[in-house]
């Protein structure tokens, strides 16, 4: 459902990561039922209920490119796409980038990534993944709300992370995902209940180790780490971002978009 | 028996042949590379044998990405041996690297792409307490506190339990022995440490002269319990083989050194796979002339454990004896390090302490690994 408007390829050629979720041998195969994910024959997670199969999915491919894809400058946050310009959302979690994420992506916006800003480093240009966007506890219910058009895909309940459920990623960023984009905002956004909304310059500087602490591998990546992410936030306006009201917030970033 | 291997084999022999490959050929050999810790290796060799236009996007991605940890790797050591430079300044006698960090402190072939967990050091025994001293003066701890561990390595090993540094988290090996003390084979450290080479670039530290790298690799490789880096470690071998075995009077030279630290016979499995496998360039007259060659019937024996035990690395690799092999190979490396009055109880020590107190123990926490993603299985995880 989720994964609806991918294209489907035959299990030959070269591929990135071989990966497959399979139900566990032993009794917890029939008893309270457990799946495990594979990365061709190595299994580095513990397994979890079958319930959580979807989500343990999409964690697993996640980990895959923050572990391996080091021909990248990985930055542990969401991107997407208005007119031509990427806006990037680094966010400590709870600071609402999924549910901002999600909204965006339900209004017209590209979406690239709901959690990997992937950096090319041949011309600093940020690879989409276009992937189900991850939504966690109450989000799922404000989004619901927000569109109730909106295909969200089952509930994985007493996750470590509480109940999660997934976004079907709009069909025309699915259709776009071999088309980089070009960031133009860093926006460390933080919701806060009852906060005015509120946009301020944010000083380069510390943009600069901002974005650097949130990268997965800046430092393996060594100076072309450091070049990359100066590249990056050199060519952008980089903000704070408080908000409450989700459509007071998409109001601020379609303006900043114009 | 490895014939699974052979598409990473392949390469290996003949980089050049990575031109041109298909695109289902890439998929197995990068795999196959991945799972064996070579993909890094393969990327450097890909990047001097092949036009970058004849390799797939992909496939060049995905090495780049393990030559990039490669390159990380090596600015962590040179850091390193900078911060152990320090730690060990007034130390006596020399400090001489093994293995990994040799071959990247010295800029050996082996190094091109290479990647490794620890340092390894080997150090006088004299000066074993007055290292281990100094290091922990400067932020290195042993991860081993039980009694038993402490008297397992102190007595009996060739090195000190692994150091890992508070801060930076590396793992440093302390050795005073290249076997251990209760080994079958007795080698003779001293002479190693003795010819030594100081490096230019970091001079508080040697590196052993070429002859002794090779033995040293090949004892290594050949005392190994646990196969999983035994094709990497192969690999090294053949490249260091290939690099010293241009200049005259090598081959000579290291067969009167192996008679001399009495090595020979590790080294004879050594260069017999590596030529196998491998197809490195052997004069067939140094394997004749080997000291302390094994009889035909130990060598056919021996081959049927080590030639699936390299196919262990990826699934693709597995035959029906390869877990068969394995445990072979793994009864016979602590068979080859303890007399049979020690071992017996040691492995029934072990045994008690892997198996059955995990289950009358308290559950460990759990590990996280980052994006806050599932827990991770601790030891098990992918290269």
């Amino acid at each position: 459902m989720l994964y609806a408007d991918f294209p489907f390829e035959e299990d030959t050629g070269l591929r990135d990561f071989h990966v497959r979720l399979d139900g566990v041998t032993g009794p917890r195969r029939w008893y309270r039922p457990q799946v495990n994910f594979w990365l061709d024959k190595a299994s580095p997670f513990k397994p979890l209920p079958k319930e959580h199969a979807f989500a343990l999915l999409e964690w697993g491919m996640n980990w895959c490119i923050a572990t391996f894809s080091h021909h990248y400058l990985l930055l542990h946050a969401a991107v997407l796409e208005r007119r031509g310009q990427c806006v990037i959302l680094p966010g400590e979690p709870g600071a609402g980038k999924s549910t901002l994420t999600a909204a965006l992506s339900l209004c017209g916006w590209r979406l690239l990534s709901d959690e990997l800003t992937i950096i090319d480093r041949e011309d600093g240009g940020i690879v989409p993944l276009a992937r189900p966007v991850s939504l966690k506890n109450r989000s799922i219910e404000i989004i619901r709300a927000f569109d109730s058009g909106a295909v969200v895909g089952q509930a994985a309940h007493d996750t470590h992370k509480g109940t999660v459920a997934h976004l079907k990623p709009p069909t025309d960023s699915v259709r776009r995902m071999g088309e980089k984009g070009r960031a133009v905002h860093v926006i460390f956004p933080r919701w806060a209940s009852g906060a005015r909304i509120q946009l301020r310059p944010r000083a380069k500087a510390e943009a600069f180790m901002q974005t650097a602490t949130h990268s997965f591998n800046y430092s393996r990546l060594g100076r072309l780490g450091f070049d990359l992410n100066a590249q990056l936030i050199d060519s952008c306006k980089c903000w704070d971002f408080e908000y409450s009201e989700l459509e007071e917030a998409l109001r601020t970033f379609e303006e900043l978009t114009r | 028996m490895t014939s699974g291997l052979l598409p990473l084999l392949q390469v290996l022999r003949n980089p050049g042949s990575m031109s041109g490959m298909s695109d289902d050929a890439w998929d197995l050999v990068l795999r196959q590379a991945a799972s064996a810790g070579l993909l890094g290796r393969l990327g450097a060799l890909a990047t001097q044998m092949c036009p970058s236009e004849d390799l797939p996007a992909a496939a060049k991605t995905r090495m780049q990405s393990a030559m990039t940890l490669a390159g990380q790797q090596h600015r962590a050591v040179v850091w390193e041996l900078a911060q152990l430079s320090r730690a060990m300044a007034d130390l006596q006698g020399p400090v001489v690297l093994l293995k990994g960090a040799a071959y990247t402190a010295a800029g050996l072939a082996p190094a091109a792409g290479r990647t490794f967990s620890d340092i390894d050091i080997l150090i006088p025994k004299t000066q074993l307490d007055a290292a281990e001293a100094a290091l922990m003066l400067h932020g290195w701890h042993g991860n081993h506190h039980d009694a038993y561990e402490q008297r397992y390595y102190r007595d009996w090993m060739h090195e000190l339990p692994p150091m890992t540094h508070i801060a930076r988290q590396t793992v440093l090996d302390l050795h005073h022995n290249i076997l251990p003390e209760t080994a079958r084979i007795k080698t003779r450290p001293d002479l190693l440490i003795a010819a030594a080479r100081p490096l230019a670039d970091h001079p508080r530290f040697s590196i052993p002269c070429p002859t002794d790298q090779v033995l040293h690799s090949t004892t290594h490789l050949f005392h190994e319990g646990e196969w999983g880096h035994g094709l990497r470690d192969l690999v090294d071998l053949d490249a260091l083989l290939r690099e010293y075995g241009r200049s005259p009077g090598f081959w000579n030279d290291l067969l009167g050194r192996a008679r001399e630290l009495g090595l020979g016979k590790p080294l004879f499995y050594g260069m017999r796979y590596c030529h196998r496998l491998l197809e490195t360039p052997i004069p067939r007259e140094t394997m004749e002339k080997c000291p302390q060659r094994p009889s035909p019937l130990a060598a056919w024996i021996m081959d049927r454990l080590f030639l699936p035990a390299f196919g262990t690395a990826h699934h693709t690799g597995h035959t029906t004896l390869s877990g068969v092999a394995s445990l072979c190979l793994y009864v016979r490396s602590h068979w080859l390090r303890m007399p049979l009055g020690l071992l017996l109880p040691h492995l029934a020590k072990k045994s008690w302490q892997r198996r059955i107190k995990p289950l009358l123990d308290k559950p460990q926490g759990e590990v996280q690994v980052g994006m806050g993603g599932p827990p991770a299985r601790s030891n098990d995880m992918p290269p």
